[in-house]
């Protein structure tokens, strides 16, 4: 297959977008966080519990959309851990991030392993399926890769599309927003920088979770340890990408899931078969740093981002 | 609610809170060590036993501290300049890579002269490996949190590359595995007879120079003052930039003799699994000794207990291991909210 | 209303008391403002007039007291219900956040949080009749960050008035205005007044109160110690009520300028975001005398401080210390080549909080014999040192080995007084030597200056505070958008007069005059 004619294929595409979408899920999540004003290294551990619980919630048989109900219930029960810590108590957003992420993954695991003690692989559960949008799915090329998806997909692209109307046209959105640029403006028109900024991260921590359903329920329909393999991490460089905006962070993702995309597919070309693959593997995370490197001079960082607020600090 | 500072805390202020962290974290251990159908005194028991309960016991436990002693003073050195490594993983196994190098047989040299070439080759990659961030962010202002972060995985398929490939054992049956390294090229035991190498000394010596650069050096003065204040520090005339990328020198090359001890010291060949998590458990290390490099020394051996207590219990009662990272994490949170508790009192408003 | 005169009190503080630890900032004050009215809380800084201000607006909870407006007890602690009761207040420090649009900050909190949409172009409407109304101009989608200080301001009172204040609180207004600005602010206070609001004017600045309130209330220590109606007093009196007793100020004779030690000739820095940076400065800085330097804060003051403190270099023009351009500028250059600088922020560039004082005591010097040698630390030197200063700058601490957290504002200066001033500079760069310290320190701080220039250093005094400044200079140059104007020697110049540069004025006439 010659290298060009991929970008042509749907299948590619449309392997692009479901490789967004856990992507899109939790970099909405992050973006809603930092917006407010709080780094949430929490993200890595958050979507391995989300994985595991949205699935295990399927397979228990509480059905798929339970499954995904209780995934973001577990974020959020995380997001109150890591925003009782660092919102009103103002510890080290650095250090509780990297404990939720080393709290979250621990517990999953332990729990894995308390809850399925004797299995060698982990059972399957009947995943999300593709549900076709009637005519839109039939348009070549991107009619498959946008209309021919699994319904979490759908909800990702409904998710960006009300973060993004919900901080721009909204009285709450422009609060949070305020609250991640200048707390200070916030706590003097009476609002509540400590409520604004844990429901932003509890919120966010719920949508990380379900970014790491994705994964058990939609593009596969098992947990597996490590599975989560540092897509959170590549989604704190997708916020700073997306220059903490939805709509560029969403651009953001599809590109790097479609260079993603490629890049399994280029293993199997003649050419990508004499590099070893670990090369292909790394360029993802070579990607990332690309990105944070080439926005660090432009980016906007919300000006109060890792600052805690504390009111009546004299 | 409001934070007000404690000018003067009292002895029961200083004590009480990291003590109560301590207790809870037990407390919570033993409800999952329960919800897990495991007796939690028996459990606690088991892991105190597995731990510090035979001369078996202790000398593993010795030896799982070592590596997180040296990857502890990384992050403790790294942190307390506020340089946020989190890629002490990385720089483990850069140290680990140049171990193997260099001590399989390429240079043929006596071990007082192999050893520490082997030593200072492992820091030298270690500090490269970490001078990467810190120049992207001393010169373009890229948070290092992430880009450490994304290197511990791009590290991780260059060694499994490595392995499979250009460094692989032509013995190791197909096995991704570096071959042996040669005698020379091998830490000696501390005592004949006793599984304690060198490493551990190493560690320990490791922890005392630290120290001493903290508390008696001008660059130990400089990394306090640009991690406390950088504003303050580069008015002053502190060169920040050239603290931070030495800070980012000392913090890499720490981390990597930890690769460098466990390859030469313990394991003698290189694979894919020789860190189980050094790098980030490294973190909770360096955390729960708040910073301080001989503190260090005692939270890796807590630490290290933990984890080698966890194993044997669980090979005794079923309870996962996973126990271990849960106790860690938790004390972790814990533990940075005693110290703030030390310091501040909450007022409700 | 009905036809009786008498006058409606809007506003009702009863018996407020507020300690911070041993400091007690509120001691049983009591105040009544009426409809229509402008009292001023007139006080030194740290008298308690913000304390009270936030206690009114509920950003702290009195320990004792009751706030009432308009007959309704406020319940304490929440600004939300303050401004619900139609309070508005207008911070020192501005509440704004500057990646946001001016409509955005003054719709912000203003809205039903919870409604699912906001209404913009309802905002805008009100926004501009507002504007037209109170005579306040300001384009509603200008990012604030781009705004200038006054025009900042003007976005504060707006953001009061679109949320129906009726009663206005400003602390501190004037601080970081022009003369000119303040009248403007002045006029649209005046038109507010007009239509029925009243005001509570935070200030201590004798004409200003003069000039604008009804009532004087004057606050020492806490407690309200005074009450005068404005036609009913003067300055001088209000400035006795205000410091309590008798306090001089140390004389200042006139000086005996010598040699030029540090030169800048024609120098330009670049801009930072939106701050100007210098442009075409020429300067010159003689040993005996002291130079001021005059403006609104913002105008590049913070550059000029940097450039001579080392922090950076000119991108054209030189800088020449005795007459030579030193081939490196550095922080530390700078202090070896004998340039004392006290830095603006004490609290953020001047001291690290966590350090002990004799760790802040060679924060400068630590590379430099005898404190360090080959990279290792002598701390029994450093101690030594910390001793010295601790007690020839009168720094009142339990040790040198107690972090500088735990000093007052006063104690934190005079150990940084020490720590530059010990080595006997030839140069002193002062940037706001006395922002927040109370009278005595203040004192001690300008004393220790003109003993500078009496020994022949030669100092650069950089202050918003116009009065500070034609006190105590010889030479004074004013500062706007990053230009000097030439230098005016003692009692040149009224405070109108360089009131008229630092709006701006006169710079252009000074170039056409040149070319």
């Amino acid at each position: 297959m010659d290298i060009l004619e991929i970008f042509l294929t749907a299948s590619f595409w449309t392997a692009a977008i479901r490789i967004a979408s856990p992507l899109i899920f939790a970099t909405m999540g992050e973006l809603i966080c930092e917006r407010a004003g709080v780094l949430n290294l929490g993200i890595e551990g958050i979507m391995v519990a989300g994985a595991f619980t949205g699935w295990f919630g399927a397979y228990m048989g509480m059905g798929l959309w339970g499954g995904v109900a209780l995934a973001m219930a577990t974020g959020m029960l995380f997001g109150l851990v890591h925003s009782t810590l660092t919102v009103p108590l103002g510890l080290s957003q650095h250090v509780v991030g990297l404990g939720v992420t080393l709290l979250a993954t621990s517990l999953t695991y332990f729990c894995y392993r308390v809850a399925l003690p004797e299995v060698t692989s982990p059972p399957k559960i009947e995943a999300f399926q593709v549900w076709e949008v009637p005519v839109l799915s039939e348009i070549p090329v991107l009619g498959p890769a946008l209309f021919a998806q699994t319904p979490l997909t759908y909800l990702a692209f409904a998710t960006v599309a009300v973060v993004a109307y919900g901080l721009y046209r909204t009285p709450l959105g422009l609060a949070i927003r305020a609250a991640g640029e200048n707390p200070a403006a916030v706590a003097a028109q009476g609002l509540s920088v400590t409520g604004l900024r844990m429901g932003a991260v509890i919120v966010g921590s719920g949508l990380m979770a379900v970014g790491g359903a994705f994964l058990t329920m939609s593009a596969f329909d098992s947990f597996f340890f490590e599975m989560v393999n540092g897509r959170g991490w590549i989604c704190i460089a997708l916020v700073v990408f997306g220059a903490w905006r939805p709509g560029k962070a969403l651009l953001g993702a599809i590109l790097f899931a479609a260079f993603d995309a490629f890049q399994i597919r280029l293993q199997q070309t003649p050419l990508g078969a004499q590099v070893p693959y670990q090369i292909f593997l790394m360029l993802p995370y070579f990607l990332s740093i690309l990105a944070l490197v080439a926005m660090s001079r432009r980016a906007e960082v919300p000006a109060a981002l890792m600052v805690p607020f504390n009111r009546g600090d004299r | 609610m409001r934070l007000e500072p404690i000018a003067n805390p009292s002895m029961a202020r200083t004590l009480v809170p990291p003590a109560a962290a301590l207790v809870a974290t037990v407390v919570i251990a033993s409800l999952l060590a329960m919800v897990a159908g495991g007796n939690p005194f028996r459990v606690l028991g088991l892991i105190i036993e597995g731990a510090v309960g035979s001369r078996f016991a202790l000398l593993e436990t010795l030896n799982r501290a070592t590596p997180l002693i040296f990857t502890g003073l990384a992050v403790a050195v790294a942190f307390r300049a506020k340089l946020w490594n989190i890629g002490a993983e990385a720089q483990l196994y850069a140290g680990a890579v140049m171990a193997v190098v260099l001590g399989t047989g390429a240079l043929a040299w006596p071990a007082f002269a192999l050893l520490p070439t082997m030593a200072a080759a492992a820091m030298l990659a270690g500090a490269v490996i970490l001078l990467v961030p810190a120049l992207l962010k001393t010169r373009l202002g890229v948070d290092e949190v992430v880009t450490t972060l994304l290197f511990n995985f791009i590290f991780l398929l260059f060694v499994s590359y490595l392995l499979e490939g250009p460094m692989k054992d032509p013995m190791g049956m197909g096995w991704p595995k570096s071959p042996r390294l040669i005698a020379e090229a091998r830490l000696p035991r501390i005592v004949d007879g006793l599984r304690l190498h060198w490493g551990f000394g190493l560690a320990l010596i490791a922890a005392g120079v630290v120290w001493v650069i903290n508390t008696r050096t001008t660059l130990g003065y400089e990394m306090r003052a640009v991690g406390q204040n950088a504003e303050a520090a580069r008015f002053a005339g502190i060169p920040v930039g050239r603290v931070i990328v030495k800070t980012a020198l000392l913090s890499g090359g720490l981390a990597a003799l930890a690769g460098f001890s466990e390859v030469s010291g313990l394991k003698g060949s290189l694979t894919l699994d020789l860190s189980p998590g050094f790098g980030y458990s490294g973190i909770i290390v360096a955390m729960l000794a708040l910073l301080n490099p001989l503190g260090v020394v005692a939270a890796a051996l807590f630490v290290a207990g933990i984890f080698v207590g966890a194993d044997s219990m669980s090979r005794a009662v079923g309870v996962p291991t996973y126990l271990a990272d849960i106790m860690l994490a938790t004390a972790l949170l814990l533990m940075v909210l005693a110290i703030l508790l030390t310091r501040f009192r909450i007022l409700r408003e | 209303m009905t036809g009786a005169e008498a006058a409606q009190v809007v506003l009702r503080l009863d018996g407020i008391t507020k300690t911070f630890g041993a400091l007690v900032a509120n001691d049983n004050v009591s105040l009544a403002l009426e409809k229509g009215e402008v009292i001023a809380l007139l006080g030194e800084n740290g008298a308690g007039k913000t304390t009270l201000m936030n206690i009114l607006f509920g950003q702290y909870t009195a320990d004792a007291g009751t706030v009432e407006v308009f007959g309704q007890r406020l319940p304490p602690g929440t600004p939300r219900a303050a401004l619900e009761a139609g309070v508005g207040m207008v911070h020192q420090h501005f509440t704004l956040a500057d990646n946001l649009s001016v409509l955005d900050n003054i719709v912000l909190g203003a809205e039903r949080l919870w409604s699912a949409r906001s209404d913009r172009r309802g905002a805008r409407a009100r926004v501009a009749a507002l504007a037209e109304r109170f005579r306040l101009r300001v384009d509603p989608d200008a990012r604030v960050g781009a705004l200038t200080v006054g025009e900042r301001q003007r976005v504060e009172i707006l953001k009061a008035l679109y949320r129906d204040a009726r009663i206005l609180i400003l602390d501190e207004p004037t601080a970081v205005l022009t003369p000119q600005e303040t009248d403007d602010l002045f006029d649209t206070l005046r038109q507010a007044i007009a239509q029925g609001l009243s005001v509570v004017f935070i200030s201590h600045k004798l004409h200003e109160v003069m000039s604008i309130a009804h009532r004087v209330l004057i606050l020492r220590h806490g407690k309200l110690v005074a009450e005068r109606q404005v036609a009913r007093t003067n300055p001088r009196e209000l400035a006795s009520l205000m410091v309590g007793a008798e306090v001089t100020a140390p004389a200042v004779a006139p000086s005996e300028p010598g040699a030029s030690i540090l030169h800048l000739d024609a120098v330009s820095t670049p801009d930072r975001g939106s701050a100007p940076g210098l442009r075409d400065v020429t300067l010159d800085l003689r040993a005996g005398q002291i130079v001021g330097l005059a403006g609104v804060s913002g105008n590049g003051q913070a550059e000029l401080a940097a450039l001579i403190g080392g922090l950076c270099v000119p991108e054209t023009g030189t800088l020449r210390l005795d007459g030579e351009s030193p081939s490196r500028w550095t922080p530390h250059e700078a202090v070896q080549s004998g340039i004392a600088r006290i830095p603006e922020d004490r609290h953020k560039t001047g001291t690290i909080a966590d350090f002990t004082l004799t760790e802040n005591a060679i924060l400068e010097c630590y590379r430099d014999g005898p404190f360090s040698a080959r990279g290792w630390m002598n701390w029994r030197a450093a101690d030594r040192f910390a001793r010295g200063v601790i007690d020839s700058y009168d720094v009142r601490c339990p040790g040198p080995g107690t972090r500088i957290r735990l000093l007052s504002g006063g104690n934190m200066q005079k150990l940084i007084l020490g720590r530059v001033l010990e080595p006997g500079p030839r140069i002193i760069l002062a940037n706001q030597p006395v922002r927040g310290l109370d009278i005595g320190a203040v004192n001690y701080v300008h004393g220790r200056l003109l003993e500078a220039r009496a020994r022949g250093a030669a100092i650069l005094l950089i202050s918003e505070d116009l009065d500070e400044i034609m006190r105590l200079s010889d030479v004074i140059h004013v500062i706007s958008e990053g230009r000097l104007s030439p230098g005016f020697a003692r009692g040149s110049m009224g405070a109108a007069e360089l009131g008229v540069w630092m709006a701006g004025h006169g710079f252009d006439e000074e170039t056409r005059h040149a070319s």
